[in-house]
């Protein structure tokens, strides 16, 4: 089962690397949007430095929005996601695969521009650390709950903005954790608080996401 | 021995539950007319003056009645669709579709209620408070639910899409309720509480009750007229729905 695992995880490893400017675009628009805050509040640190957190996830939660459009649409233009339906393999351990090769190339960029853009903001080496380790945590649990709405507006017209109305609403509880800590943290309440519940959502949505995505795919793909 | 039992699925078929849902409006239409007939009569007319909120108040009548109902009718729009999706049939598939836009009108009337009634009271038409702010996200759960189910074109599939967002909806709505409580609670945001805190009088309590009664007799009229619709829509080819009285096409 798990060599199933991996084999999915490499494979979509290396169809990622082959089409890279997709992932640098994804980067770019989530570096562009945490810029763009300050030219539109004003230079004001204390003004920025209190409104980071929520701009940082703010921006990584659009961007991860942005990257699910390619999630399932290649395999199922070109007819691999009929196969990996009729797998004899169960299709959310595919699903999880290909989520998990998702999150290499689109979550995990992220996590490792945040502190450059944190410095931006002035963040706190704290509020610095604090910010990667939540963003560890909520990004493959954006990328989860996103594969649901990626699954279903699959082959959709419009269906990248309808993936966003449909997604957004279900991941206001990551952006509630994941910004809280960053703040606890440089208010000096500290984050653990946030980041266990942080750490729960990521479990639950491991569990249950590749199962309600899998089903979300044999209703579109059907 | 099998005539004895109950058979659960004989309304499960269009055909069957057409003329049902026809005969059932009238009554709740009536119901709907009457309850809140009284219940805005004794809102405007019977319900005393609130001693510290004046006559402001009375617009909780409507207020409170609209919220319970927009999330009531969430849990049971995802109920039908779960049914629909165990079971495969089409009838609880389409009484989700026609729940969906009564259960955003409700919550669109609570939260502008809310509106109304917070400048008043608070002085201020919205806070961050934890109601509001959960309110507010659930009309966003609707709209997605409404707008996947018109983005796809083909009926069973909008039917199960749409089931599959909904039962995830309804796993996330305590999960999205707590998260904002507690947000709300260390931001510090809104003093105000929307907790009415005194006992309440009895007038104002059946009052209060008279109309959410009428509010659920208007709800399942309109979702019955709105799935006799769909049903037509859906049936049209069909023998049964061209046989029927004064001719649909």
């Amino acid at each position: 089962m798990f060599e199933t695992f991996l084999a999915i995880v490499r494979r979509d490893l290396i169809l990622a690397m082959r089409r890279r400017s997709d992932m640098l675009t994804i980067l770019f628009f989530f570096v562009i949007v945490v810029s763009l805050f300050p030219l539109g509040i004003g230079p004001e640190m204390n003004t920025l430095r209190l409104i980071a957190p929520g701009v940082v996830w703010v921006a990584a939660l659009l961007a991860s929005m942005l990257a699910l459009e390619r999630l399932f649409a290649i395999d199922y233009a070109d007819g691999a996601l009929e196969q990996m339906l009729l797998a004899p393999q169960p299709l959310s351990l595919l699903v999880l695969g290909k989520v998990a090769a998702h999150w290499l190339v689109t979550g995990l960029p992220l996590v490792l521009m945040a502190p450059v853009l944190g410095i931006q903001y002035d963040l706190s080496l704290d509020g610095l650390r604090v910010l990667v380790i939540t963003l560890l945590l909520g990004t493959p649990a954006l990328s989860l709950i996103g594969a649901i709405g990626a699954a279903l507006t699959l082959g959709l017209r419009g269906g990248g903005v309808l993936v966003s109305l449909l997604v957004l609403p279900l991941t206001i509880p990551v952006l509630i954790f994941g910004a809280g800590a960053v703040e606890a943290t440089i208010s000096g309440l500290g984050g653990e608080g946030h980041m266990s519940m942080l750490a729960a959502i990521l479990v639950l949505s491991l569990f249950f996401a590749p199962l309600a995505a899998a089903a979300a795919l044999r209703v579109s793909v059907e | 021995m099998s005539s004895r039992i109950v058979n659960w699925f004989k309304f499960s078929s269009p055909a069957t539950f057409y003329p049902l849902a026809g005969r059932m409006i009238p009554w709740f239409t009536a119901a709907a007319v009457i309850l809140l007939g009284v219940g805005l009569y004794m809102s405007f007319f019977v319900a005393p003056t609130d001693y510290k909120q004046g006559e402001g108040y009375r617009i909780i009548f409507v207020h409170v009645g609209t919220a319970w109902m927009s999330m009531f009718i969430y849990v049971v729009m995802a109920a039908w669709a779960g049914l629909g999706l165990v079971f495969n049939t089409r009838v609880s598939a389409m009484m989700a579709t026609a729940l969906a836009p009564t259960g955003a009108m409700f919550t669109f009337v609570a939260l502008w209620t809310g509106a109304l009634w917070g400048k008043p009271m608070w002085g201020t038409w919205w806070v961050w408070d934890a109601r509001l702010t959960s309110e507010l996200i659930l009309l966003f759960l609707y709209l997605g639910f409404i707008a996947l189910q018109s983005a796809i074109d083909e009926p069973r599939r909008a039917d199960r899409a749409g089931a599959i967002l909904a039962l995830v909806g309804v796993v996330n709505i305590p999960i999205i309720y707590y998260s904002v409580q507690w947000w709300n609670t260390l931001h510090q945001g809104a003093t105000v509480s929307v907790s009415q805190g005194s006992s309440m009088g009895t007038v104002m309590l059946w009052t209060m009750l008279i109309m959410t009664l009428g509010f659920w007799a208007y709800a399942i009229a309109v979702v019955l007229a709105r799935v006799r619709c769909i049903i037509l829509e859906r049936e049209r080819d069909t023998t049964w729905v061209n046989e029927l009285e004064g001719g649909v096409r």
